[in-house]
């Protein structure tokens, strides 16, 4: 099945593009995503304690389990206001 | 197209003005004040209190000269936020009421990149709630800002975004009520 995957702010810079096309296994995590993202990007790994993660724009958390079709996505921490 | 014409307008660039939006367009506190009086028309006139925020970019940030700052949002998600601030404080302070826009793209020194309206019956829960949502907005809103200044350039990075965590909740609201 396959993700998209959508990058925000350093991420987004780190990988060089703010939404990426990922085919997962079946009922893959979030968690498992983003450890695969971390390698192919190592320089995403310093983020794995605090990013946050969404699923079709709603909050999630890393194993929550994704479906064909939906939106990831990885936030490092934020800086409204 | 059709797809993205159903969607609720979000954008205060459009006609209506709504309570919580993201946009790139000037912020403009006026409008948004109308919509939430409007939004209250049923309690409008037991209303004592209407009090605005307006956060600006400044030019000095930890000892940097700032020169301008770029917001980024996911936009979806940030107005999920700002409305789950607005229950918040509807849970918190009962009669009080929130409108909030935050702005995205290249802001400049002076410019506001955040604002946020709330109308109560009295200024105290208008105060405090005032600076609940903008405590909460630094918590969970998914937006973020790239600092340009004298000799480079940095996102900032502040709290990791978890809206169910109670304790960061719990902050913002002894902030509120400090």
């Amino acid at each position: 099945m396959r993700v998209t995957v959508r990058l925000f702010a350093r991420l987004r810079d780190i990988a060089g593009a703010s939404e990426l096309a990922r085919d997962t296994a079946p009922g893959a995590t979030i968690g498992e995503i983003w450890r695969d993202l971390a390698r192919e990007f190592p320089e995403l790994a310093g983020y794995e304690r605090s990013i946050s993660t969404a699923v079709n724009a709603d909050y999630a958390r890393m194993d929550t389990r994704v479906a064909d079709g939906d939106e990831v996505a990885f936030l490092p921490p934020v800086s409204g206001g | 197209m059709l797809q993205r014409a159903a969607q609720p307008e979000r954008r205060y660039t459009g006609q209506v003005t709504p309570l919580f939006a993201i946009g790139s367009a000037p912020l403009e506190v006026d409008r948004i004040a109308a919509a939430l009086a409007d939004a209250a028309s049923g309690s409008a006139a037991s209303d004592g209190a209407v009090l605005t925020f307006l956060g600006l970019v400044r030019n000095h940030n930890v000892g940097r000269r700032v020169r301008y700052l770029e917001y980024e949002a996911y936009e979806p998600l940030a107005v999920k936020a700002f409305e789950r601030i607005a229950r918040e404080i509807e849970a918190r302070w009962p009669d009080a009421r929130l409108a909030l826009h935050h702005r995205v793209g290249r802001l400049e020194i002076g410019e506001a990149s955040i604002a946020i309206v709330v109308r109560s019956p009295h200024r105290g829960n208008a105060y405090a709630a005032c600076r609940y949502a903008i405590e909460r907005v630094k918590q969970i809103a998914p937006v973020w800002k790239r600092e340009f200044f004298e000799g480079g350039d940095v996102w900032i990075e502040g709290a990791t975004a978890n809206p169910d965590d109670e304790r960061a909740r719990a902050e913002a609201e002894r902030l509120a009520c400090a």
